[in-house]
């Protein structure tokens, strides 16, 4: 059923519909209103509500309940974010599977509470120390953002890694009408939890639970690091998702994600209006990067626009994806001040008529 | 027909420890172990073990168990009881864990009185990164990073855990133990008891402090380390239980 909410509390709500039951979280605008739902909500759900004294505990504490086989999350913003890299970094090496939030303000520092995405790199290449990935969705709705929420939980669940959602500070803020998936059912080819959890007490084979991301011995480390290493091969073999609008035929394409790539679509509008074939690549996942459906969607046009609320991050991905192949424009507002559809506009014009 | 009088806890695995000669912290293990099988609750019990030479101590334990990043194993704690109300928890952290980095975790989940029992092995210095100066090192005390020995003016003066934690309303159980004799051995198991019990009761927070030897750092035989804890530590730490709440 179709209700309009504001989107923080969407999220919140539909992350309990996916079976979050431990949340964990520390107050930094602009998500507040995330834990502030969970904190009455989650009561009526039998699952557990704390709020931590600090990013760095909450992230410690999804590593706790998540280690003991419970669907858990936490959200917070950039700066939060980065308090947590450690935490990230180690349920990756102890493969717990759990959500991270990013409802993303600007930076860097302590920057805006506004909307930006600037925490591109953040969540894609990460502060952690060693060899992991967070895969990452980039939902541009509310109704998106809590489609892929749910999702999250069950790739996380899959593969036993945590798992990003990176939403902007506008999609959290804004109210929507939304219709979340109730009491979703967790995807049938998860594997038993069972077989890795805490549980406390033997298991059936005599064996105990051992969460732990320390080695002692190189060459045990090396062989897991390798075998981390297949994994994140597979999530970017099959958990690639991308939104490709109009690209056949298309002049000039915009590649953009998120907010920025709500506002482009008026400026597809607008090339409508004025003959200009502009199409648009939009990310869901920033990673895994939609590398070579990017290049196959931009290979008729003469040239692509970049456009983010970030000095140039998603842009270095659009160059790796384009190998050199087509000039690319870049465009970007910045720290709350909102990306234009006209003057996207005016550069995909001069890009159609000059191919840069 | 011979009759068992005494035998190994079966928290301990058959894997030798990696301890140096003297030091407590597997005699730690071992009350620890005795304490969980006396009040019938190992089977249930998940070690949480904390950055610092206890980092392996997966391997001795016959336990489930979780390592976690230094000083956060109150937090990580947190997060296991969210999930499972009625396991034990069992923290077993040092000072460079439990004070210096992780003190916000520390403090915190003892003013939100988890239910969990920290045992927290103070032996002055960081042991495994070899000797540094810890927010325990005594004044004078020589360590790799004050090789003039601990001057008060540089670096303050030692922490102490019991009488910091004794400020909250929430704990249940608060002491410091020794273990340089039978008598102060008998004692410290006592108060592992007590801590453990009252977990099992549901009654919150307990912290039971042991002031612990490290031979290969203070360079010291291990007699001459249990002397140092008699003699010098436990005029800086006073031994005693703190608080007994019921």
């Amino acid at each position: 059923m179709k209700k309009l909410m504001k989107g923080n509390e969407a999220f919140a709500e539909a992350a309990m519909q996916a079976g979050c039951r431990c949340y964990f979280g520390y107050p930094i605008t602009p998500q507040n209103e995330v834990p502030e739902y969970i904190s009455w909500r989650m009561r009526d759900l039998g699952g557990v509500f704390k709020q931590a004294e600090s990013e760095v505990a909450s992230v410690n504490m999804v590593y706790g309940s998540a280690a003991a086989g419970v669907r858990s999350m936490t959200s917070s913003s950039g700066l939060g974010i980065a308090l947590m890299q450690e935490g990230i970094t180690n349920l990756c090496s102890t493969e717990i599977p759990c959500v991270f939030l990013n409802v993303s303000r600007g930076g860097p520092g302590l920057g805006t509470i506004q909307c930006s995405q600037a925490d591109y790199n953040q969540m894609t290449r990460g502060g952690g120390n060693g060899d992991y990935y967070l895969p990452t969705y980039a939902p541009a709705t509310m109704q998106e953002a809590c489609d892929l929420i749910q999702k999250a939980f069950d790739t996380a669940d899959k593969y036993r890694n945590p798992v990003g959602v990176m939403v902007d500070a506008t999609i959290g803020n804004m109210m929507e009408s939304v219709d979340i998936v109730e009491n979703k059912a967790p995807d049938p080819s998860i594997p038993d939890k069972k077989e890795w959890c805490l549980q406390g007490g033997q298991r059936p084979d005599g064996s105990f639970a051992r969460v732990k991301g320390l080695f002692n011995v190189p060459a045990e480390s090396e062989e897991f690091v390798e075998y981390l290493g297949r994994k994140y091969d597979k999530i970017e073999k099959n958990e690639v998702m991308v939104d490709i609008t109009d690209c056949d035929d298309a002049d000039v394409v915009i590649v953009a994600y998120g907010t920025t790539a709500r506002i482009a679509k008026q400026t597809i509008k607008f090339g409508k209006e004025a003959g200009i074939k502009i199409g648009m690549v939009r990310p869901q996942t920033v990673w895994p990067f939609p590398y070579a459906e990017t290049k196959k969607a931009c290979s008729h046009a003469k040239g692509v626009l970049c456009a983010e609320m970030a000095i140039g991050q998603l842009l270095q991905d659009v160059k790796i994806a384009l190998e050199g192949t087509k000039p690319i424009t870049q465009y970007h507002r910045l720290s709350g001040v909102m990306p234009s559809a006209k003057d996207m506009f005016k550069l995909c014009e001069k890009i159609a008529k000059e191919g840069k | 027909m011979s009759e068992m009088l005494y035998e190994r806890t079966k928290f301990l695995t058959d894997k030798p420890t990696h301890y140096c000669p003297g030091c407590t912290h597997g005699l730690e293990h071992k009350l620890v172990g005795e304490v969980l099988e006396e009040l019938g609750i190992i089977d249930r019990t998940i070690m949480i073990i904390s950055v610092g030479c206890s980092a392996p101590a997966y391997d001795y334990a016959n336990l489930d168990s979780i390592a976690c990043l230094h000083g956060r194993a109150p937090a990580t704690a947190t997060g296991v009881r969210a999930a499972l109300p009625d396991s034990i928890l069992y923290l077993h952290q040092g000072d460079g864990d439990l004070l210096s980095i992780g003190l916000d975790e520390t403090i915190s989940a003892a003013s939100r009185g988890e239910n969990i029992t920290v045992v927290f092995a103070n032996n002055n210095i960081y042991g495994m990164t070899g000797g540094q100066m810890a927010a325990t090192t005594l004044i004078g005390q020589k360590a790799t990073t004050c090789p003039r020995g601990r001057d008060p003016k540089l670096d303050g003066y030692p922490m102490k855990a019991c009488e910091m934690i004794n400020t909250l309303t929430a704990p249940k159980f608060i002491a410091r133990e020794a273990l340089y004799d039978i008598p102060h051995i008998n004692k410290c198991k006592k108060a592992l008891k007590k801590a453990f019990q009252n977990q099992k009761e549901g009654k919150g927070y307990s912290f039971v402090e042991i002031l612990s030897t490290c031979p290969t750092n203070w360079h010291m035989s291990p007699q001459a380390s249990m002397e140092h804890v008699k003699n010098e530590m436990e005029e800086v730490y006073p031994l005693g239980v703190f608080r007994d709440e019921d």
